[in-house]
C-alpha cells in the first residue's frame, strides 16, 4: 500500500478493463514521472470527453453531435443496415472499407447473467428505424460467441416477419491461416458455411 | 464377440504411449520432485499422508484437466505458493513430447506443448490419456448420479477431445438459461422477461441433443467390453450392463432407456417438445430440468440396479469393470494404451479380485500404482518400485 492519493491513482486505474493491479501501478508511476505537460493534455481529454462526446440519436455510435458522421454522410448507402455490439465494433468494419451503408449499435449482447435482456438493448430503436428508413438488408454482426449468437437469433426471430432482408456475418477461417491450426469449432462452421467455388 | 485369449487384451498396437518423466512444482505436499519412469508397471510404497497419491493425482490431471480427488483447484496447489506446475515427458512411438500445465486457482491455467504456449488449456488434451481406478470411484455405483456424468463426459473427452469444448459451450448456455428463468420467476412482467427464452432454449436443445447423442454412442460401444470386464472382475457370469436414465418426455426417455439411439435432430425436437412440458416447473423453480445435465446412467445387475441392490464386492466389480471397461474401448479405439493408474485400490480388493486385476493390467504398456503396503500388490506386477516417504520420493534399488 501506498501513501493516500498515490494509491487512490492505483485504485483508480485498477478499476479499467484490462488493468490489473501490478500495470495500474506501472501506469501510476508513470504519471508521476512522466512530462507535467502531457499529464495536463491527459487530464483534459478525460474531464472533456465526457461532457463533449454523446450517442448518435440515430445509430447509438459515439458522436460529436447529434448524429454520428456516417449517419450524416449522405453519400451512404440506406438501404443496408448492419447491426453491431458495441461502436468499437463500428472502426472494425469501417477499416474494411467494403461496407458502404448505415450501423446500429445495441449497446451490448443479451446475458441474463449479468441482467441484460432485450429491453437493455437499443432494439426497439432498431425496429423504429426498420419502419423509417427505406432499409432492405439487415446485417447481424453481432459477436460470434455466445451472446451475440443469442442476440442475433434473437434478432432474426423478431425481425423475420418484417419483410427485410436478414442476413449473418459468416464465420469461418482466418485469411492467411493454416487450416491445422484451426479449432474444431471455426473449422466446423467453416465447412458449414462452404460456398460453391465460381470458375 | 471374441476379444482373443483373456477377454479383450490383446489388440493391434500402433506403438506405445509411456509418460518418461514427470516433474512438480508446488503440486500438494510437493515443493518439487522428479521422477524418472519407464514402461511397465511403476509402484508407489508409502504409508497413508506421505502423498502417494498427489503423484498420480498430478498426472491425471494433466490428461484430463480435473482432479479425481477434488473438484476446485486451491487444494491442488501447496500452502503459501501462488501456483503449481505439473510437467510430463511422454514417449509416444519413440518420439518425446513436453506437456506443461500451470494450475493458477481463481484465475486461468496456461499450458504448453512442447515449447509454444496453448491458447486455451484445453487443447493439451488428447496427448496424454489416462484411466484412473481409485477408492472414490465407488462412488460411481453407490453415489449421486453427477458421477457418473463425470465418468460419462471423461472418458468422452478421452476418446474425442473436441467434446470437453461441446460440454463447457453447453455448461455458459445453461447458466445463461438458468440465470433467465431465475429472474423471470421474480418479474412482474413475466411475458416480456421471457422474451429470450426461444432463443436459449434453441441454442441448448442443439448442443445438448449432440451431447446426449454423444453419451448414447459410447455407451453402447462400451457395453460388450462392460459385461466382459466385470465378468472377468468377478470371475462370475452376471449380466453387467447400463442404462441412459433421460430428463426427456418419457416415450423418448423410455427409448433412450432401452438403448436406442436416435439422430440428433430427433434428440433436438424431443428438447423442444419436453421444454414445453416442463415450461411451468422451470419457471417456478428458476432452473432448467431438461438436458444432459440431469440425466443418469442406471448400472443394473442383470434386471437390477447396482445402487442399493449390489453387494460391497459387487460395487467393487463394477466401479473396476467400468474402468477397465473405458481401458478397453480407448485401447481398440486409438490404437495405443491409456496409462493406467490404480491409486490404492488392491487393499480394498480381495485376494482373487487382486489377483485377476494383476493378470489383466499385466500387459498394459505404462501402470502407475499405489499402495501403502507393498505386499498388498500382487508379486506377478514387477517393476519398478519409489518409496514415498514425508513427500519424498526415492528409487528402490532391485
Amino acid at each position: 500500500m501506498y501513501e493516500g492519493v498515490v494509491q487512490d491513482l492505483i485504485d483508480e486505474l485498477g478499476r479499467l478493463p484490462g488493468v490489473g493491479p501490478k500495470s495500474a501501478q506501472r501506469i501510476a508511476f508513470h504519471l508521476l514521472q512522466a512530462d507535467p505537460a502531457d499529464v495536463r493534455r491527459l487530464t483534459e481529454v478525460l474531464t472533456v470527453v465526457r461532457e463533449k462526446v454523446r450517442f448518435c440519436e440515430r445509430c447509438f455510435n459515439v458522436a460529436e453531435d447529434t448524429e454520428c458522421r456516417i449517419c450524416l454522410d449522405v453519400k451512404r448507402d440506406q438501404s443496408f443496415l448492419c447491426v453491431v455490439e458495441e461502436p468499437k465494433d463500428v472502426v472494425a468494419i469501417e477499416r474494411t472499407r467494403e461496407f458502404r451503408g448505415r450501423y446500429h449499435v445495441l449497446g451490448g449482447a443479451i446475458s441474463p447473467i449479468d441482467g441484460i435482456g432485450p429491453d437493455d438493448l437499443k432494439i426497439t430503436e432498431l425496429v423504429r428505424r426498420l419502419g423509417e428508413e427505406p432499409i432492405e438488408e439487415v446485417i447481424l454482426a453481432t459477436n460470434p460467441n455466445l451472446n451475440g449468437e443469442a442476440t442475433a437469433t434473437y434478432l432474426s426471430r423478431l425481425l423475420r416477419t418484417m419483410g427485410l432482408r436478414v442476413t449473418r456475418l459468416a464465420s469461418g477461417l482466418p485469411v492467411g491461416g493454416d487450416l491445422e491450426y484451426a479449432d474444431e469449432v471455426t473449422l466446423g462452421r467453416a465447412f458449414e458455411g462452404r460456398r460453391v467455388v465460381d470458375a | 464377440m471374441s476379444l482373443g485369449p483373456i477377454a479383450g487384451w490383446t489388440a493391434p498396437r500402433l506403438g506405445g504411449v509411456f509418460v518418461r518423466h514427470l516433474t512438480l512444482q508446488d503440486f500438494r505436499s510437493y515443493e518439487s520432485a522428479d521422477l524418472e519412469f519407464a514402461s511397465g508397471v511403476t509402484t508407489f510404497v508409502g504409508l497413508n499422508g506421505q502423498g502417494k497419491t498427489n503423484i498420480v493425482e498430478a498426472l491425471g490431471y494433466l490428461a484430463s484437466l480435473s482432479s479425481h480427488r477434488v473438484a476446485q483447484d486451491a487444494p491442488l496447489v501447496r500452502a503459501g505458493a501462488g501456483q503449481a506446475i505439473v510437467r510430463a515427458a511422454v514417449v509416444r512411438d519413440d518420439r518425446e513430447q513436453q506437456l506443461e500445465l500451470e494450475i493458477n486457482p481463481g484465475r486461468a491455467n496456461r499450458a504448453r506443448l512442447g515449447r509454444s504456449p496453448l491458447t486455451r488449456p484445453r487443447d493439451l488434451l488428447g496427448n496424454l490419456r489416462t484411466v484412473l481406478f481409485a477408492p472414490e470411484d465407488l462412488a460411481l455405483v453407490k453415489g449421486d448420479p453427477s458421477e457418473r456424468r463425470r465418468f460419462l463426459d471423461g472418458l468422452l473427452v478421452a476418446r474425442q477431445p473436441r467434446w470437453a469444448g461441446a460440454r463447457a459451450d453447453y455448461d455458459k448456455i445453461l447458466k445463461q438459461r438458468n440465470a433467465l428463468l431465475k429472474t423471470a420467476r421474480t418479474a412482474t412482467d413475466r411475458q416480456s422477461a421471457l422474451s429470450t427464452l426461444p432463443v436459449w432454449d434453441s441454442h441448448l436443445a442443439k448442443v445438448g441433443a449432440n451431447l446426449v447423442y454423444a453419451r448414447l454412442r459410447l455407451l453402447r460401444d462400451l457395453q460388450p467390453y462392460l459385461q466382459l470386464a466385470y465378468d472377468e472382475v468377478s470371475a462370475g457370469q452376471s449380466d453387467a450392463r447400463t442404462s441412459y436414465k433421460s430428463s426427456m418426455y418419457d416415450e423418448l426417455a423410455e427409448q433412450l432407456a432401452a438403448g436406442e439411439v436416435p439422430e440428433v435432430g430427433e434428440l433436438e425436437a424431443g428438447f423442444a417438445k419436453t421444454f414445453e412440458q416442463q415450461h411451468r416447473a422451470e419457471v417456478e423453480r428458476g432452473q432448467t430440468l431438461v438436458g444432459p445435465h440431469r440425466d443418469d446412467v442406471v448400472l443394473q445387475l442383470g434386471a437390477l440396479p447396482a445402487k442399493g441392490y449390489a453387494s460391497h464386492g459387487e460395487s467393487w466389480s463394477f466401479a473396476l469393470g467400468l474402468r477397465i471397461a473405458a481401458f478397453q474401448l480407448l485401447r481398440h479405439d486409438l490404437g495405443t494404451d491409456p496409462v493406467l493408474v490404480l491409486d490404492d485400490v488392491f487393499a480394498e480388493l480381495d485376494a482373487g479380485r487382486r489377483r485377476r486385476l494383476a493378470l489383466m493390467v499385466a500387459d498394459c504398456e505404462q501402470v502407475l500404482i499405489t499402495a501403502a503396503v507393498g505386499d498388498d500388490v500382487p508379486d506377478s506386477l514387477t517393476g519398478a518400485t519409489f518409496t514415498v516417504t514425508l513427500g519424498k520420493v526415492t528409487p528402490d534399488d532391485q
